[in-house]
């Protein structure tokens, strides 16, 4: 029976050859190597369950009056759009589900691509002959932000609104073509008109999918051509790849974490509720909520928004440059830059244009990962800042203390951090070399004993 | 029916009776499996277990008196894919023979294959004498091309900017509330937070919405332009925040003396403050420029009515937009 199958495949494809490679293709062993896979089984799942939901959202901004089940919003104007989320949350039968599930696999999806480019980072895994990889995948975590933000505003409830309004503000301040951008996006000023959620609807369920696999797929075929790297060990060289050929061996490992992956997702969906839409109400312009958090995602945006002091670079009457293009635009244009440009920098750096299939250790290379954790301390403090309001709510911290401690805070702690995590980087290594050395002389000196012994 | 028992336990028989395993070649291509029956077992009751978890979904789904369908069809296929995650996983582990292999990475580059497609590029054009007027009518072919499509993009919205400074707010306007009905200053209170909309107006617009409050008249301090803007102490300001848009749905009246001793307007988006008393001027947060104010009058029936328009654009702020606009 496999036998005719393959035989059938192969005489009408001749590909028994190119088969019988990659069916042996090797995969070096390592967790932090499943990181990708995550995000990549997330994303599968992220696509099953927007296919389902694609058949019940309504992509209009007409005004309904509710009439559903839910009884505190029964009476209410509202979009078409947040009705027919509504109604998947409530009345579809197993709608609440896919749409749970669905907010889930996108939270774990930008975790576990974060986690990767972490990996990716710490290891110099981007470096030649891989850039080209790295490069795709920051694109790919740009697209996926803003594939997130699209998805979650097309809802129209208030939520969806509030961040949708200052994405627009953000949009606006965008030096000499900002409002023109917007007005051309929006069709006018904000809210918009009537084609601004069928393009934010468009946006998320086509174009921005259609480019995330088309880059995805592009993403794997490099890795695949210029095979894993890997890890130094006994037997692993920068000539010699060691791992576990994609079938048998990798292959039920790889099925088990995509259904893992998928059920857990499933489970979240069912068991932990997530964005309750219910709860916030339809959105209006001239409506806004207390303690409002983005998604986790872009929490870094909303802490850059409200830390960077009122500044506006005005010249008499006219506003050239307005406030939000400092936290909500710079700011992650400086993060962007850095991720596009810093393989190069490092060669720039280093001199070092060599081919590298081994990784580093991050101890290995204390310069990149005092950098890198100075980055990620700067990036995680206006995250945090982000949510001063609600560690006042909580914790009765006063609003504006914290956020003139973080002001400070983001321009001195980073540098710290990064000293600090270089230094310890020196200190392990010193430490293994010590331990080395007490194992080589300890070996020495046993030998030395022994010969004094025979000689005796 | 003779027949279909028949099959039916042949059938049984086939999937219960141990395979005998069949003639070997000598030469193996895998080394051989670890022996763990017990691990198969395990395996095989996962995924059984697997498809009980899934057959209950359909279960769940169709029976009406269950109640809380998401969470038990969320447990259902969830726990489904887990245990069947689980046997695949038992089976890679225990008897799926794995091995360790080690491969050469490919070359890092194949010299001769890329002189030759260089080479093959570089022929191809020799045919070309005046090369440089091709490339040129080539680039030019291409990029008005490029521009050519690009164009339709144009229609999808207006390119100026004149519709940002719009409101409908004009002199004599009423200020409604959210269902209609006119705003009477008698009815306005210190310490508490209106919102209005000019009558007849899109309460969605950008320029509609605005915060109307009460203050002792000492307390004002409206000087310039906005001077006299008030009306016997009340005061409107476009509920737009000039730093992202959000609508400013917070009113701190001095409830927080003697720290925060001033009423202050407040938008919960980035916290930006605004001084209800100084013409709306920002106090703290990311906010560049002050709220617009809108000119008040109290007509003869004791209703609020706009004397103009907003002094200044609403909303978030873009490149070259005038702080202080005359009103139409």
């Amino acid at each position: 029976m496999i036998r005719k199958v393959v035989c059938y495949v192969d005489t009408r494809t001749g590909t028994a050859p190119f088969l019988r490679k990659a069916l042996r293709y090797l995969f070096p062993d390592h967790w932090s190597f499943l990181l990708g896979e995550i995000a990549l089984y997330a994303f599968i799942v992220l696509v099953a369950t927007g296919v389902y939901l694609t058949f019940f959202f309504v992509d209009s901004r007409q005004d309904v009056v509710y009439h559903g089940p839910y009884a505190p919003l029964q009476g209410q104007h509202m979009s078409e759009a947040y009705r027919s989320v509504l109604d998947i949350s409530m009345t579809v039968k197993a709608g609440l589900l896919i749409r749970q599930t669905h907010h889930w696999a996108a939270n774990v999806f930008l975790a576990a691509v974060i986690l990767h480019l972490f990996r990716v980072f710490f290891t110099g895994a981007y470096r030649k002959p891989r850039e080209l990889t790295w490069l795709i995948g920051v694109t790919m975590l740009m697209l996926a932000l803003l594939e997130a933000y699209i998805g979650y505003s097309m809802v129209d409830d208030l939520m969806s609104g509030m961040g949708l309004v200052i994405g627009y503000a953000v949009g606006l301040s965008i030096p000499f073509v900002g409002a023109n951008l917007m007005g051309w996006l929006f069709h006018g000023p904000f809210p918009g008109g009537a084609v601004l959620i069928p393009r934010l609807y468009i946006a998320h369920v086509l174009i921005f999918p259609v480019l995330i696999a088309v880059l995805l797929t592009l993403h794997l075929v490099l890795v695949a051509l210029r095979h894993h790297s890997q890890f130094r060990g006994r037997r692993q060289t920068e000539r010699t790849v060691i791992g576990i050929p994609l079938y048998p061996g990798q292959t039920p490992r790889s099925l088990g974490l995509m259904l893992s992956v998928a059920g857990v997702l499933f489970l979240l969906g069912g068991l932990v509720q997530i964005n309750p839409i219910w709860l916030w109400g339809p959105f209006h312009t001239y409506i806004s909520t207390n303690g409002a958090q983005p998604d986790w995602y872009l929490g870094w945006l909303i802490g850059g928004l409200r830390l960077m002091p009122g500044f506006d670079v005005t010249i008499g009457h006219y506003t050239l440059i307005p406030g939000p293009f400092w936290g909500g635009a710079l700011f992650p244009l400086v993060v962007f830059g850095f991720l596009y440009f810093w393989p190069y920098v490092e060669r720039k750096l280093t001199g070092d244009v060599a081919f590298h299939n081994l990784l580093d250790r991050p101890r290995d290379n204390p310069r990149r990962t005092g950098i890198g954790v100075g980055m990620v301390t700067w990036v995680f403090l206006v995250f945090v800042a982000g949510s001063s309001d609600r560690v006042q709510v909580l914790f009765g911290l006063s609003y504006t203390g914290q956020i003139w401690f973080y002001r400070v805070a983001v321009l001195v702690l980073p540098v710290v951090a990064g000293l600090v995590a270089a230094w310890v980087c020196r200190q392990l290594v010193r430490g293994e070399q010590i331990e080395e050395d007490r194992r080589r002389a300890e070996t020495e000196g046993r030998l030395e004993l022994a010969s004094r012994f025979d000689q005796a | 029916m003779g027949k279909a028992r028949d099959a039916f336990l042949s059938g049984v028989v086939l999937l219960l009776g141990r395979r005998r395993t069949p003639p070997q070649p000598d030469a193996h291509l895998l080394p051989p499996a670890p022996k763990h029956t017990r691990a198969e077992t395990v395996a095989i009751a996962l995924l059984f277990i697997a498809a009980l978890c899934a057959a209950a979904f359909p279960v769940v789904y169709f029976v009406g008196s269950i109640p809380a369908k998401t969470q038990y069809l969320g447990l259902s296929i969830g726990l489904a894919l887990l245990f069947l995650a689980a046997a695949l996983i038992v089976a890679a582990q225990s008897v799926i023979p794995t091995e360790e292999l080690a491969h050469a990475y490919p070359p890092d580059e194949h010299e001769e294959d890329e002189e030759y497609v260089a080479r093959l590029v570089e022929e191809s054009g020799k045919g070309f004498t005046r090369r440089g007027l091709f490339k040129l009518g080539l680039v030019s072919a291409g990029g008005a091309l490029g521009v050519a499509a690009l164009v339709p993009a144009v229609s999808f919205g207006p390119l100026g900017v004149e519709e940002f400074y719009g409101t409908p707010w004009r002199k004599g306007r009423r200020l409604v509330d959210e269902n209609d009905v006119p705003l009477r200053a008698d009815d306005i209170d210190e310490k508490a937070l209106y919102t209005a909309f000019p009558e007849g107006a899109d309460k969605e617009e950008q320029g509609s919405a605005v915060v109307v409050v009460r203050l002792p008249r000492s307390s004002l301090k409206l000087s310039g332009q906005v001077e006299g803007y008030d009306a016997d102490g009340i005061v409107a300001y476009s509920k737009l925040c000039t730093h992202a848009g959000c609508a400013i749905s917070l009113y701190r009246a001095p409830l927080f003396a003697p720290e925060e001793p001033r009423p202050a307007l407040v938008c919960p988006c980035h916290y930006s403050t605004f001084d209800p008393a100084d013409g709306g001027s920002v106090t703290f947060g990311p906010a560049g420029r002050r709220l617009p104010m809108l000119p008040l009058a109290i007509d003869g029936k004791g209703e609020l009515r706009a004397r103009g328009n907003f002094d200044g654009p609403v909303g978030p702020s873009w490149w070259g937009v005038r702080e202080r606009r005359p009103s139409p």
